[in-house]
């Protein structure tokens, strides 16, 4: 019993990512509804972005900042210990990752407002019967 | 996030578990602007986990990305279509 | 078909759930991620660029060329959903569905945003510039600023903030940004360093090459938050009028 609650404490952070992946994905393949689509997208974009942080998390870390930086320019300073200070690599990643999400979300939405142009519809069985009349 | 804090881990679950209930929401409801603004919400919620896990940069740019720009967007989109979704 | 949906997306939840069984314990100090590169940007990055914020240092130094081409990828969604949605050849009025006029009753919030704004962008400002030494940084700034604009567009009319911030200008400031960014990475290569190796530049401005380090990360930041700015705005615009740029939200 002890052993099931360490393992559940160590990884339930990694089971959540987990589920809104795929509630994600499942909003994706199965939703009528572009825009739900869209927006299921972003979720799983979003679960990816938190898989990654929680892998940079570290015990009794602090924010990547070092601290008393700014005193000095390259002068002395006390040594910096790595395990006070979170893992900054997944965050860089992940700057990127929201950024160029956001991008694709503004070109799919433009796709969205075009379609309906077109199809004055934007729900997928109304625009498959569309197409092949 | 360190367990020997009083009350951090209790409030990390209560986060994730919201999460969670607002991602299944905002693709349940009909109505697509309600569907535009429960994003939003459920931007503003990762936003507040990632800087309960130290990533303050990461937050920082969720909660201007996220919870401003990508809801404004589809908001603005589900404006110009149909409002109400069959499924 | 939604069953069917269902199960693949079930399946695929149990393989991941598998393979999620080797994952290093979450918060462990000693785990992969943490102990290969990221001891070295945490140790060395004051003494080699003198910025205290490690994410600042590693995006706009380390990995600097990634930065760069998420600017250009920035530049080029604006792009794209300028093409694909403007239209402004004539006998637009066949095409463009008339929307009912809208009467602008909301004098609480155009005077609210009127005392926001100002202040909002001050803090965007701040933001770019003390992305050393405190969370923030190119992007947030440039998003926060380009929010701005799109506040007093929600409050007053679209066109009201066209007269104020043309399309054309629009365009020109997102231009500016990659080219800001671009031109320090060449500049580096016409003085004798490698393409966006700041060092180069502490020859031609007589500072030490940290400061140069430091100056350089600046200088592409400033050129990030222009272009996102830019183009946050012209997404908005493009979208929330359907391309037309007649009527806002």
């Amino acid at each position: 019993m002890d052993d099931l609650l360490v393992f559940i404490i160590n990884n339930y952070n990694y089971w959540v990512a987990l589920i809104l992946l795929l509630t994600g994905l499942y909003g994706m393949i199965s939703k009528n509804n572009l825009l739900k689509k869209v927006i299921s997208m972003s979720i799983f974009q979003s679960a990816i972005i938190l898989f990654y942080v929680s892998i940079g998390a570290k015990k009794d870390a602090t924010i990547p900042i070092i601290e008393h930086g700014h005193n000095s320019h390259g002068a002395d300073h006390a040594v910096i210990d790595v395990a006070n200070y979170v893992n900054p690599l997944p965050h860089v990643l992940m700057l990127t990752a929201i950024v160029v999400g956001v991008a694709t979300l503004g070109v799919a939405l433009a796709l969205i407002q075009k379609i309906n142009q077109v199809h004055n519809t934007i729900e997928e069985d109304e625009i498959l019967r569309d197409l092949q009349e | 996030m360190s367990w020997d804090a009083s009350f951090l881990w209790q409030f990390n679950v209560l986060l994730l578990l919201m999460v969670v209930i607002l991602a299944v929401a905002a693709l349940s409801v009909k109505d697509l602007v309600a569907a535009a603004i429960i994003f939003g919400a459920y931007s503003f919620i990762m936003c507040l986990l990632w800087t309960e896990m130290m990533a303050v940069d990461v937050a920082f740019t969720e909660a201007a990305v996220g919870a401003g720009i990508s809801t404004v967007l589809i908001l603005g989109t589900a404006l110009h279509i149909k409002r109400k979704s069959k499924d | 078909m939604k069953l069917l949906a269902f199960l693949m997306t079930f399946s695929v939840g149990v393989l991941l759930l598998i393979a999620s069984l080797d994952l290093p314990d979450w918060s462990n100090p000693e785990s992969p991620a943490s102990t290969h590169l990221s001891p070295h940007y945490i140790e060395k990055s004051l003494e080699e660029t003198s910025v205290p914020n490690l994410v600042t240092s590693v995006l706009a130094d380390y990995r600097g060329y990634d930065t760069m081409f998420e600017t250009v990828v920035i530049f080029c969604a604006g792009i794209t959903v300028l093409i694909m949605l403007r239209r402004t050849f004539m006998g637009i009025e066949k095409y463009v569905k008339p929307r009912p006029k809208r009467e602008s009753a909301d004098i609480i919030l155009q005077s609210a945003v009127r005392l926001l704004v100002p202040v909002m962008q001050v803090f965007a400002l701040y933001v770019v510039a003390h992305g050393h030494h405190s969370p923030g940084g190119g992007f947030q700034g440039g998003v926060i600023f380009g929010a701005s604009f799109i506040l007093l567009a929600i409050a007053y009319d679209l066109k009201v903030e066209l007269k104020k911030f043309r399309e054309h200008g629009v365009l020109i400031f997102s231009v500016v940004g990659v080219l800001i960014y671009a031109g320090i990475g060449i500049v580096c290569l016409l003085l004798g360093g490698n393409f966006l190796a700041y060092a180069a530049w502490a020859k031609m401005l007589g500072i030490s090459e940290l400061e140069a380090h430091s100056l350089g990360m600046l200088g592409v930041e400033i050129g990030v938050a222009i272009t996102v700015m830019a183009i946050m705005f012209s997404l908005y615009a493009d979208l929330s009028s359907s391309g037309d740029l007649d009527e806002g939200l």
